[in-house]
């Protein structure tokens, strides 16, 4: 099948707005009768929820933590995008909109592009007036940063904890519409499943995490906003409950995920030191601001402290090989840099996979203080983990799973091919193509969450009868014994091994294999593992407790049986898609020095797979990419 | 290293709930004290006994999901640290710890170390924003906001909504972590407007949910793993003062 986008024709600067006027709208008396269910409280899930409760739809909002508050963007650090263009440093919608298409590697939409361009502007005006605590010049002004892969000056911080920072914002906004009763909060659930109707989404299926009862709710319409998936690879910076599980239930009912394979290894992270690692912790990227990357040049010299390396002898590989961008290049380019270094054997600390990223310069520069002020939290952080003082000697890094740009595949107004299913924030695909610039998540989750959903959703419930399905449709019983039957076949299994020896084994699987170089033969050997690890899964794992009650290993059990399927479309994906770009680097398509090959004759378009079936091979479906405003070239930051 | 623990079990909020012994064994020093929770659990798995159950997400500290009381403090031993942040190497070779969850009237145990927080929400929910729709609210840049302000309201908000500084106050207050939100919106022009009618329905909904009073002990600033200062409280109570009908 060739899949439509719907994107608005005429000329792109346009395009946004004359769509938004040619949709239909909801009638203001009729809002409360439409029931809209919102999977996810991050923000994407949390801005929409908000935001649709203000326009005076009835909703109801889900996430698996125990307040809406504490969803995975709390987590983002760096920063959030915006053309405001207020350093008058070159700046605009376009220079946005090109930058992302560009660090995208020429695989996102542009129509989709260039409205979260358009639209960053509103969402800093926005979160200023929620209060929230951006950081400032002593003019009282805004003030700005530079951030991974763009030369410009557009990123907006709250010193390390923008994400929090935004998160609640949404978060008060949210609880604002919660008092006012238009917004009913279900925390501590977990969506199982998504129930379907004649075609159409109709409610969904989740367990209480606290008591253990499988509910249902029936909705007009649902929104899934639900994070991203790379906690496939067992160690990532998600957090520990992110997972595939709500796309990959709406996958099996029917909705198709877009460019699976498109995965972000983040260039800094600090290093696995042991196997009791539960997850890896990200160092903001803003650090390669003031940073710079190194190695020792000989490998002899790979043991000595950094001090007594004289710097002649250190190899700042990515000032050598992107003189322009150098250390601020983009997070494909470096995370990959990173990995050449320690492959050749050039790494440092335990087992060699780690570089230095050294802000002695940087001190002597502009003194300890500025660099306290601009990092002092992220120091603490990593002295607390690795015990080591950063201001003294030099950080180690290593990249690492990080953020999924592939995710269900939607249409311009953010529905998936099921009618009724939208799809915001990482969960979907839709504007990062094969590669995320940084401080762009936040962006695309909060474009989605308060300016983008809120019309698009009344376009289509303008053409639906409100509560036309509820939950006493049979569809809904179906949908609660398929739940429950896999929830009593986890439980009972009773095998031998526990629910994390299953995922650590799938993450070395993914990551060894499908991870930041990418081989047919490599893909081949996941394609042949992933099956076998997933029988052994259902023949031999340990759950112990009860189903009716809290139960965080069933909870875990759930999510790795998703990803065990899951993993292997995401697989197939990449082994299907014979070019490199952006986060897919496949070493059969690669230049003399290294550089990803884009093969635009064959793989200029969306791939999106329809589930088929458990042990059966899903169907590819394309939507062919069009470039009309922005050149397709070389992605190149020499 | 090896550690002693002894563990709060309590299976349901229903249960009475005791203390049980348990040993980790060549626990890490560079692993979090959460991992060492991990492989503790890893073992009673494989005994066959159910696992110890605690909240968390992030394991960066800043989600606010985890924590617990260890030998007494919140978090544990280590200043401006939460329980997934603290490593191992804080304690020594043959440490006994004591873990327990968070013990206030407003926060009943779910099970084990894992405790229900919904009261925090609810006292946002009573007046914790600014009313601003989403839509047209003007320029950023056209308010200023002096950086003193600006930092000052950072400062507050820091807050993660851990809930510590309850378990950690002899009046299971939430004192703290409700003057953060207060302080926070009140020194910036957005929240003035509307400061006055948080401050009183916001003390009013912490009362209601079952937290005690502020009487002064600042055993929550120590608890704090953001290191949300006490200030707050004296700014929520300037606050009160000028909202009272005068
Ligand atoms: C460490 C880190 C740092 C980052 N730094 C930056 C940065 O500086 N700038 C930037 O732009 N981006 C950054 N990112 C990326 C960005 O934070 C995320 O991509 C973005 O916040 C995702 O938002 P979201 O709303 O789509 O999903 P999330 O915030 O992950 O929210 C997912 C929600 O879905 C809920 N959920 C999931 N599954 C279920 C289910 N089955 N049932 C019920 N609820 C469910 C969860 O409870 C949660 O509420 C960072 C990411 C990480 C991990
Ligand atoms: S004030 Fe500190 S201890 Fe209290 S909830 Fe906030 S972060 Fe936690
Ligand atoms: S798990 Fe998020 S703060 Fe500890």
């Amino acid at each position: 099948m060739i899949l439509d986008g719907k994107c608005p024709t005429g000329p792109i600067e346009k395009s946004w707005d004359k769509h938004r006027f040619e949709m239909k709208l909801v009638n203001p008396a009729n809002k409360r009768k439409f029931k809209v269910i919102i999977v996810g409280t991050g923000l994407a899930g949390g801005a929409a929820a908000a935001t649709m409760g203000e326009l005076g739809y009835n909703v109801e909002a889900y996430c698996y933590q125990d307040s809406t508050r504490r969803a995975h963007s709390i987590a983002a650090q760096g920063g959030i995008n915006a053309a405001k263009n207020y350093h008058n440093d070159g700046d605009s919608v376009f220079r946005l909109f090109y930058d992302t298409i560009k660090g995208g590697d020429f695989r996102a939409r542009e129509a989709d592009v260039w409205r979260l361009a358009q639209v960053s502007n509103n969402i800093i005006d926005q979160c200023v007036a929620q209060g929230v605590p951006f950081a400032r010049e002593y003019s009282g002004l805004l003030a700005n940063r530079s951030f991974g892969g763009a030369q410009v000056s557009r990123t907006f911080y709250a010193r390390g904890q923008t994400g929090q920072q935004l998160l609640l914002g949404a978060y008060q906004a949210l609880a604002r519409q919660a008092k006012a009763g238009t917004v009913k909060l279900r925390p501590r659930t977990e969506m199982l499943d998504l129930v379907v109707v004649d075609g159409v989404a109709k409610g969904i299926t989740f367990r209480n995490l606290v008591t253990g009862e499988i509910e249902t709710s029936w909705g007009d319409a649902v929104v899934l906003a639900t994070g991203g998936y790379v906690n496939v690879f067992y160690l990532s910076t998600n957090a520990m409950g992110c997972s595939v599980t709500a796309a990959w239930k709406a996958s099996r009912k029917g909705a198709f995920m877009a460019n699976p394979c498109y995965t972000q290894i983040h260039p800094t992270c600090i290093p696995q030191s042991g196997d009791h690692q539960s997850k890896l912790t990200l160092m903001s990227e803003s650090l390669r601001n003031d940073g710079r990357c190194w190695v020792p040049k000989r490998k002899e010299d790979c043991e000595k402290a950094p001090a007594d390396i004289a710097d002649e002898d250190r190899d700042y590989y990515l000032e050598r090989k992107y003189p322009s961008f150098g250390n601020l290049a983009p997070r494909d380019i470096a995370s990959r840099a990173a990995k050449e270094q320690c492959d050749d054997d050039r790494g440092v600390g335990p087992g060699k996979r780690g570089v230095y990223l050294d802000y002695k310069s940087a001190i002597d520069r502009v003194g300890e203080d500025t660099i306290r002020e601009r990092y002092g939290n992220l120091f603490d952080m990593y002295e607390k983990i690795t015990d080591e003082n950063a201001y003294k000697q030099p950080m180690r890094i290593y990249p690492a799973p990080h953020y999924s740009m592939g995710g269900l595949w939607v249409d311009y107004n953010c529905m998936s091919n099921i009618p009724g299913l939208f799809v915001l924030g990482e969960a979907n695909f839709s504007v990062h193509g094969a590669n995320r610039l940084g401080a762009s998540a936040l962006m695309q989750g909060l474009a989605d969450g308060y300016f983008v959903i809120p019309y698009t959703i009344g376009n289509y419930l303008a053409t639906v009868k409100p509560g036309e399905v509820k939950d006493d449709h049979p569809e809904f019983k179906k949908s609660v014994e398929e739940v429950q039957g896999r929830i009593d076949k986890l439980m009972s299994i009773n095998g031998k091994r526990s629910v994390s020896s299953f995922h650590r084994e799938l993450g070395k699987i993914m990551w060894n294999n499908v991870g930041m170089a990418r081989s047919e033969a490599s893909l081949k050997e996941a394609l042949k593992l992933i099956p076998e690890l997933r029988a052994e899964f259902w023949q031999n794992l340990k759950v112990t407790g009860d189903k009716n009650q809290r139960n965080g290993q069933l909870e875990d059990a759930g999510r790795v049986a998703d990803f065990l399927e899951f993993a292997e479309v995401m697989t197939t994906d990449a082994l299907h898609r014979e070019e490199s770009c952006g986060g897919h680097f496949r070493v059969e398509h690669q230049t003399d020095d290294g550089e990803a090959m884009r093969d635009d004759e064959k793989f200029c378009y969306v791939a999106a797979w329809e589930y088929k079936g458990e042990g059966k091979a899903p169907e590819l479906h394309k939507e062919p990419l069009k470039f009309e405003n922005v050149k397709l070239a070389v992605r190149s930051y020499k | 290293m090896n550690l002693t623990l002894y563990v709060w079990r309590q299976n349901g909020p229903e249960d009475k709930g005791k203390l049980e012994q348990y040993e980790a064994k060549n626990v890490s020093p560079d692993s979090s004290f959460l991992e060492m929770l991990d492989e503790v659990n890893q073992e009673l798995i494989e005994h066959g006994v159910e696992p110890i159950e605690f909240d968390n997400d992030c394991r960066e500290g800043i989600c606010g999901t985890c924590g617990c009381v260890v030998n007494g403090i919140p978090h544990g031993p280590q200043e401006k640290t939460t329980a997934c942040q603290l490593h191992m190497r804080q304690f020594k070779d043959g440490d006994s710890l004591t873990l327990e969850p968070w013990r206030a009237k407003a926060f009943p145990v779910i099970k084990d170390l894992a405790v229900d927080r919904t009261a925090l929400d609810k006292i946002i929910q009573a007046g914790g924003y600014t009313s601003a729709y989403t839509g047209e609210v003007g320029e950023a840049n056209q308010t200023l906001i002096s950086k003193p302000d600006a930092d000052y309201a950072m400062d507050a908000a820091e807050c993660i909504g851990c809930g510590a500084c309850v378990a950690a106050c002899p009046n299971g207050s939430a004192m703290l972590f409700t003057s953060a939100k207060v302080a926070q919106l009140a020194v910036l022009p957005q929240g003035q407007i509307e400061a006055a009618e948080r401050v009183k329905n916001m003390t009013e909904a912490m009362l209601n949910a079952g937290f005690g009073n502020c009487t002064n002990h600042y055993e929550c600033q120590a608890a704090c793993p953001k290191g949300v200062s006490v200030k707050f409280i004296a700014k929520l109570n300037r606050e009160y003062i000028k909202a009272l009908p005068k």
